[in-house]
């Protein structure tokens, strides 16, 4: 039905549309047209963007104004913290926490009589009384969009959209113009490394797929992201799924494959239906399908829900869920791209990855290779979370400092407290510290450390966070996941935890420590998947970056950030209580007792350490001790 | 009267139900690999996997009880069991954990009393604990249904409760 001509005319169409999403530094009186670009990922979903977009429309029509203004809902814009965010182009006046009451006054004072709503503009954007665009804050200034491109500034839920944002023109000049493996020869000169945690490169697994001498071969985009913490790969499908489809499809070409897969997690409702829709969207404009722009090139994608359990994120183990069966790895070699899904040669790439392909294929391998360091190029996506002001995802060339992520555009620590350690890679990562803040972010590199690049949560951690605790969830973590099929990963990452649990509840000894490590080792040797591979990894960076702490559990009974619960208690200052009997009455144990305007105490014996006193109390009379 | 009306209607809910269940199993029956698709959509219809539909499964498409339950209860997603009207889903993923989850979860386990993976005695709620839901900007964040909670401090937690009572 559509076919080149149409898309040509229909990147025209929408390219002119789009051109009004930018900031131009026109003066305020001289704007005709605004675009009013809602975030519409998960975060700001949750906090009712959808309903300011109906009040957003209603007060445009009671206004007369559609002409002027049109309403976008995109994907996410990285600050989900200050969400639901709405950003008002030319201008690039960037609200947050916006409701539903804010929007007859802002849809007013800017959209008719040109003036910025103040009371709902982010405060950083505020400087010396002027009021910048949102580019020039900390938090955009030093990022490089390519994975994230279209994110925030097209509709995803329109693929003219995509295709006015030069989408599926790589397709197309993939399909029309090279060979595949001209291809291929592009991704391994553009250095793209695998963002979905192995690091390999991409052009490299692709090669070995094309190679074999199979009828029937395999795509899989593994958008399971097991990773907690990280949500780059869920905002990449919430904000620009056809990116992942395209990709997709230049994948089936350049190794011969007409059936792709998606493997997402069922726990991404919003992530799922966009990307369903897309395919819809792509399948009608015969972008997926047989003979795709004439070229005789077939290629279709079925959508595959996962069902929680992070070790099918390995891609053996994947491979099987697809198959139907219980999510298991099985030894590699025989390597996925030799011998995957149902026995035929399969590659199997992150969506991040997969959300650069289009760009490297328009813009060329060089400049792709210009960006980010030696042997790790372009960009990664970081999810910062944790105890950190800009909590959010950014997109950063590599070869960054730690310090430029955590303390420029994640704006350091909240609340005057001292930054501690930063942990990157997830479970299987490790907790770096202030002397590795200025360490360069790469893979090798952070590997060098101890921890590892992962699929990309950096989680930053303050004074409060305590590092044995920190490895003690991990454990869990793994410890829960670990699909038991080998025995030092199922009962290894098990007596790991429960020497974890000894020392956190202060009954732990230096012996125990030593057998942390060597266990450990131990584990790291003999397990089949990376998952008991890595398990131990917090355990390791933690016992050497953070080893007093230890041993002021082990030695002292102490947890100095406070946070054991075997190790602390509550107690109330009787100099700040002020007899207000708010505590008692919250105390779900009736441990607190006390005349009114007289100090309170606590029985320890009855106290469980629920921490409600310590939040209710308006005086701060509450410590822990 | 009125009861016989009532489970009239139960009947006819329960073979609606079963007609959905019929249409998943001849949607997926022809591909390859049916089984955890048409689990999640039994889920999707009952909340759970109710042991006699899970039996047409086995028959419908040719695999042992054994088989479908070892794939069921791999999977955290999957559950054997009813849950209650609402399903309170905690984040412990790493950004929540470290703002202070563990804390929101214990309080929820207090005001509900009952433990993780535990429902309420009148059926109102299931308590569980799930790995990041992927909106970790909003730390500490919990779902109730479809309705995502985030930045919850401890003292939330009645008031947010209240509304689904
Ligand atoms: C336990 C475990 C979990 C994993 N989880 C994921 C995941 O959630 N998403 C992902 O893309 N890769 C995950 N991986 C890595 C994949 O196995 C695989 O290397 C990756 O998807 C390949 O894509 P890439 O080359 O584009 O990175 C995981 C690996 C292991 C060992
Ligand atoms: S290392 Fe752990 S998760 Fe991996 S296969 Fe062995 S038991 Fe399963
Ligand atoms: S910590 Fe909880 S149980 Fe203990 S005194 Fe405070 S409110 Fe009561
Ligand atoms: S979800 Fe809205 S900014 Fe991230
Ligand atoms: S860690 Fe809780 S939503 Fe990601």
């Amino acid at each position: 039905m559509k076919l080149l001509t149409d898309l040509e005319a229909i990147r025209t169409l929408t390219q002119a549309r789009l051109d009004n999403r930018r900031i131009t530094g026109e003066s305020p009186d001289s704007i005709s047209f605004r675009s009013v670009m809602v975030c519409g990922g998960t975060g700001c979903t949750s906090s009712d963007s959808n309903q300011i977009i109906a009040k957003l429309n209603q007060e445009i029509a009671g206004h007369g104004i559609q002409r002027q203004v049109e309403v976008v809902r995109t994907g996410c814009f990285g600050l989900c913290e200050l969400g639901p965010v709405v950003i008002v182009y030319p201008e690039g006046i960037f609200y947050s926490r916006v409701e539903v009451q804010d929007i007859p006054k802002l849809v007013e004072t800017h959209l008719l009589q040109g003036k910025p709503y103040e009371k709902k503009i982010y405060e950083k954007t505020k400087q010396d009384g002027e009021i910048l665009n949102f580019e020039e804050t900390e938090f955009y200034k030093k990022q490089v969009r390519i994975a994230l491109h279209n994110c925030g500034v097209i509709d995803p839920e329109n693929i003219d959209e995509y295709i006015g944002s030069d989408g599926y023109q790589a397709l197309d000049k993939v399909l029309k113009t090279m060979s595949r493996q001209e291809v291929i020869d592009t991704m391994k000169q553009s250095g793209l490394r695998g963002r979905g945690g192995g690091g390999f490169n991409t052009g490299l697994k692709w090669e070995f797929a094309a190679k074999q001498d199979k009828e029937q071969k395999y795509v899989i985009c593994n958008a399971d992201e097991g990773d907690p913490g990280a949500f780059m790969d869920r905002s990449i499908l919430e904000g620009n799924p056809h990116s992942v489809i395209e990709a997709m499809a230049i994948a089936g070409y350049a190794i011969g494959s007409n059936q792709g897969f998606i493997y997402v997690r069922a726990e991404y409702p919003i992530a799922v239906q966009r990307f369903m829709k897309a395919l819809e969207q792509a399948r009608e404009y015969e972008l997926l399908g047989d003979n795709i722009l004439g070229t005789g090139f077939s290629f279709n994608i079925d959508v595959r829900l996962g069902a929680g359990a992070f070790v099918c994120g390995e891609e053996t183990a994947l491979i099987h869920s697809i198959e139907g069966h219980r999510g298991m790895p099985t030894p590699k070699p025989p390597f996925p791209a030799v011998q995957g899904l149902w026995g035929q040669p399969t590659i199997i790439n992150n969506v991040e990855t997969l959300a650069n392909v289009a760009q490297i294929i328009l813009k060329g391998a060089p400049w792709y290779a210009s960006i980010g360091t030696e042997k790790s190029k372009g960009t990664k996506v970081f999810a910062l979370g944790g105890k950190v002001v800009n909590t959010g995802l950014v997109e950063v060339p590599m070869g960054i400092t730690l310090r430029e992520v955590i303390f420029e555009i994640g704006g350091g620590i909240p609340g005057g407290k001292k930054f501690k350690a930063v942990q990157t890679g997830g479970p299987s990562g490790g907790c770096l510290t202030e002397e590795h803040l200025d360490c360069t972010i790469d893979f090798d590199t952070l590997t060098s450390l101890g921890s590892m690049m992962g699929s990309g949560g950096m989680i930053i951690m303050d004074e409060d966070t305590c590092m044995v605790d920190v490895a003690r969830f991990y454990l869990d973590f793994t410890r829960d996941e670990s699909c038991g099929k080998c025995t030092p990963c199922r009962i290894g990452t098990k007596r790991l935890l429960e020497l974890l649990d000894k020392i956190t509840e202060g009954k732990g000894s230096l012996d125990d420590l030593e057998k942390l490590e060597n266990l450990s080792v131990q584990i790291k040797n003999a397990s089949l998947c990376a998952l008991g591979q890595t398990a131990p990894n917090p355990v390791l960076s933690t016992i050497k970056y953070f080893r007093e702490e230890y041993l002021a559990h082990i030695e002292g009974h102490k947890c100095p950030a406070g946070v054991c619960k075997s190790l602390i208690s509550y107690e109330i200052d009787p100099d700040l209580c002020r007899g207000c009997s708010l505590c008692a009455k919250k105390c779900p144990t009736d441990a607190i007792s006390g005349e009114l305007k007289e100090p309170f105490v606590i029985d320890t014996a009855v106290c469980i350490k629920c921490g409600v006193c310590f939040d209710v109390c308006k005086f701060e009379a509450v410590a822990i001790v | 009267m009125e009861q016989q009306a009532s489970s009239c209607v139960g009947v006819a809910e329960a073979d609606e139900k079963l007609m959905k269940v019929q249409s998943a199993i001849s949607q997926f029956k022809m591909i390859k690999g049916a089984l955890i698709p048409v689990l999640h959509e039994i889920q999707d219809i009952y909340g759970y996997l109710p042991e006699p539909v899970l039996q047409i499964v086995s028959a419908e498409l040719n695999l042992p009880m054994s088989e479908i339950y070892g794939v069921a209860s791999f999977y955290h997603f999957f559950s054997l069991t009813p849950k209650g009207e609402n399903v309170v889903h905690l984040c412990l993923g790493t950004a929540c954990y470290i703002k202070g989850a563990q804390g929101i979860l214990d309080r929820l386990s207090t005001e509900l009393k009952v433990p993780v993976q535990g429902t309420t005695e009148d059926n109102k709620f299931t308590l569980e604990a799930t790995r990041c839901l992927g909106a970790c900007g909003l730390a500490p964040v919990m779902t109730i249904g479809e309705k995502v909670h985030g930045r919850l401090a401890p003292n939330n937690i009645p008031v947010i409760l209240k509304e689904y009572k």
